[in-house]
């Protein structure tokens, strides 16, 4: 029987922080190509403490849902999965490359895939490019456009920016995009600049955040004077200095971040089928996303 | 009522044929059933009846008479299974299967058979083929005709129907006692009983499994704040008596319905109360250890003594207003009561009085004492959640 357990952050305040680790695990649900799926959070129940003890699969695969290598992904969450001697070094990882490794859970004393997180696997450039295409409604969206990918910056984690520069690459050698760059919340170059970096009157932007919350709802938006007060909203696309922004709003809500999860699993040996396939096609929507 | 189903599906006999066939014998519940090779017959036994040297059609004839006691066999062998040890516990646990024979309990199921679980109403009945049927609702709704409650199927719109308390506001705590009402679970099938259960108190049918099998891990206070790192890393600093307060403040029944089991240490207890919830709590969870590290710097402040003048009648107010918030009794203090310390109106009539422009208190001997009158801390604001 083969499990796969999401694992995210969650949040005591905000609800909408662990709504798309459920959207994503339900599309996953819907297709079968697990026996089980359950989902684990730091800040939510079941509690990472106690998810692996719900869990029935003797296959059992944990994917994080997170975007970054750093201290969740390698303190956080196999101490609180009690991940029998854990070292950082059995993912041998130049802070992207972190894909799988097979270690005891003490918890229930069976074996566990644990996973590297999602925003650092080469499927999540598609979700970033989906995502551009949900924003503007347009699945050709590129010609005359530019894309702008945000992240934190490196101030709590330089694996951080990495993921951010990484996707910015692969998102350029696509060369569907006219201009594309990587920004920073808290460090140049700055998303409060955004107009600056480009040429291109359109700008499509995606913050690489898994959940949308204070960073992506009101700090980004204010920030890149979308709105003056983000509780009035901002609308898609925004005016700003004879540009017109594309704000799409966290990357980690938008359907295809499913694939990346299966992807995480199949890369550690689950069978998934034809799961992959179905997800991409399932997930695929017309509609435009709302901003506010 | 009659407590008989009279009858066995086809497919039920096979199965018992089967594992007969299989293992040569079933002893289940009240039920005892042998097949001997040698002779190829069947020796069949229950509470009421023994019989031996039945051919294959008397072995029939007697489970359709025993129905009761086969169609019981096989829900919890075919169809439950015992490969999920706390999900077969827990739904014994709900008709006390492993306290009434099989007889009584059936009578009492063709009833319903109904147990509480933190704030849900479980009922279980029985289908035509024996199988169990589940109704989940919350225990306030028990009066309720289940057509006056929103009726759901789905074992995970339980998650939804959890996240949100009756007044709209986010519960980031599942088992706080503050589930809304209104809803049922119609209909159940055994696994997507123990799902919707799950789904609405994660964790808590493994954990009091675990509990009764003796094999509960418990991660006492100390364990639990020595393991923290990063920002919660400080939280080990709080001493005995602060997590008294902390257990007392977070851990009653009327903040969380699961039963603290956890305490300072092994040797040392806490004397708070911990609840008496069905399902244990192995550890402080991560809404205490958030909280707990609040505390852990608000307990770094030391004490100083202010002066402030206020009417016995104003004094007790402010007890009052801690109380009502404290017991999440604002809401119901109505508009125009101003007999009520915490009514909004009283308070701020003593706001006009005895503080000023800034919001602070105004202290009586203002000359004296603090350069810093706010009587506020300058720690700067905790908003992040890491």
């Amino acid at each position: 029987m083969q499990s796969l357990v999401i694992v995210a952050h969650g949040s005591h305040l905000n609800p909408d922080s662990s709504a798309p680790t459920h959207d994503h695990a339900d599309t996953i649900r819907s297709i079968g190509a697990f026996d089980e799926v359950r989902t684990g959070f730091w800040k939510e129940e079941p509690s990472l403490r106690e998810v692996l003890r719900t869990v029935e699969g003797d296959e059992i695969y944990v994917v994080p849902l997170f975007i970054s290598e750093g201290y969740f992904t390698e303190q956080v969450i196999p101490r609180e999965l009690r991940l029998d001697g854990w070292d950082v070094s059995q993912w041998d990882s130049d802070g992207l490359s972190a894909d799988h490794t097979v270690i005891t859970a003490e918890d229930i004393d069976r074996t566990v895939h644990y996973c590297g997180p999602v925003g650092t696997h080469e499927a999540m450039t598609d979700v970033l490019v989906r995502r551009a295409e949900s924003v503007t409604g347009d699945s050709d969206v590129g010609d005359g456009f530019g894309f702008a990918v945000v992240g934190h910056g490196t101030e709590r984690n330089e694996n951080s920016a990495k993921a951010i520069e990484y996707h910015a690459d692969r998102i350029r050698q696509m060369d569907r995009f006219e201009e594309v760059q990587a920004l920073y919340m808290d460090e140049e170059p700055e998303v409060d600049d955004v107009t600056d970096f480009f040429e291109t009157e359109d700008i499509v932007v995606v913050p690489l955040f898994i959940a949308d919350g204070f960073h992506t709802q009101e700090d980004i938006p204010e920030d890149m004077g979308l709105t003056d007060d983000y509780t009035k909203g901002y609308d898609i696309p925004a005016h700003v200095d004879g540009h017109r922004i594309w704000y799409a709003g966290a990357v980690g809500t938008e359907g295809l971040m499913a694939d990346v999860i299966l992807e995480r699993a199949a890369d550690a040996g689950a069978s998934i089928g034809d799961a992959l396939e179905i997800v991409r096609e399932q997930t695929r929507s017309a509609e435009p996303a709302m901003g506010d | 009522m009659s407590v008989t189903l009279d009858s066995i599906e086809p497919n039920q006999f096979d199965a018992f044929l089967s594992t007969l066939s299989s293992e040569d014998v079933i002893a289940f519940d009240d039920l005892y059933v042998r097949y001997e090779a040698k002779t190829d017959t069947y020796e069949f036994e229950t509470n009421e009846i023994t019989a031996s040297r039945l051919s294959e059609s008397e072995l029939h004839e007697q489970a359709r008479q025993a129905s009761d006691y086969l169609t019981n066999w096989w829900f919890w062998s075919e169809v439950v299974g015992d490969e999920v040890p706390h999900l077969f516990a827990f739904l014994r646990f709900l008709e006390d299967g492993d306290e009434h024979p099989v007889v009584d309990r059936y009578a009492a199921l063709a009833d319903g058979m109904t147990k509480a679980w933190g704030q849900l109403q479980i009922t279980t009945t029985l289908a035509q083929d024996g199988a169990r049927q589940y109704e989940i609702r919350h225990v306030d709704d028990h009066d309720s005709s289940a057509s006056t409650l929103d009726a759901y199927s789905d074992p995970l719109s339980a998650r939804d129907i959890g996240t949100f308390d009756g007044k709209g506001r986010y519960r980031p705590l599942r088992t706080a006692p503050s589930l809304p009402t209104g809803w049922v679970f119609t209909e159940l099938s055994a696994r997507d009983a123990y799902e919707t259960v799950d789904t609405f108190y994660p964790a808590t049918i493994a954990n009091w499994y675990r509990e009764h099998q003796g094999t509960l891990d418990i991660d006492h206070w100390r364990d639990t704040a020595e393991r923290q790192t990063g920002i919660y890393g400080i939280i080990d600093e709080l001493a005995y008596d602060a997590v008294e307060h902390v257990a007392a403040t977070c851990c009653t029944d009327s903040q969380c319905l699961k039963r603290r089991e956890w305490q300072y240490d092994e040797e040392t207890p806490l004397h708070a109360e911990g609840g008496d919830g069905i399902f244990p709590c192995r550890e402080p969870c991560s809404l205490v250890v958030a909280a707990a590290r609040k505390w852990t710097t608000l307990e770094r402040e030391e004490t100083e003594t202010y002066t402030f003048e206020l009417t016995p009648s104003e004094k007790e107010q402010i007890e009052d207003i801690i109380h009502a918030v404290a017991d999440d009794e604002t809401d119901d203090i109505r508009e125009a009561d101003v007999y009520e310390g915490a009514n909004r109106y009283r308070a701020r009539f003593l706001r006009e009085k005895r503080m000023d422009e800034h919001g602070h208190l105004i202290e009586a001997d203002a000359g004296h004492g603090h350069s810093d009158h706010s009587g506020h801390s300058d720690h700067e604001q905790d908003t992040h959640e890491e």
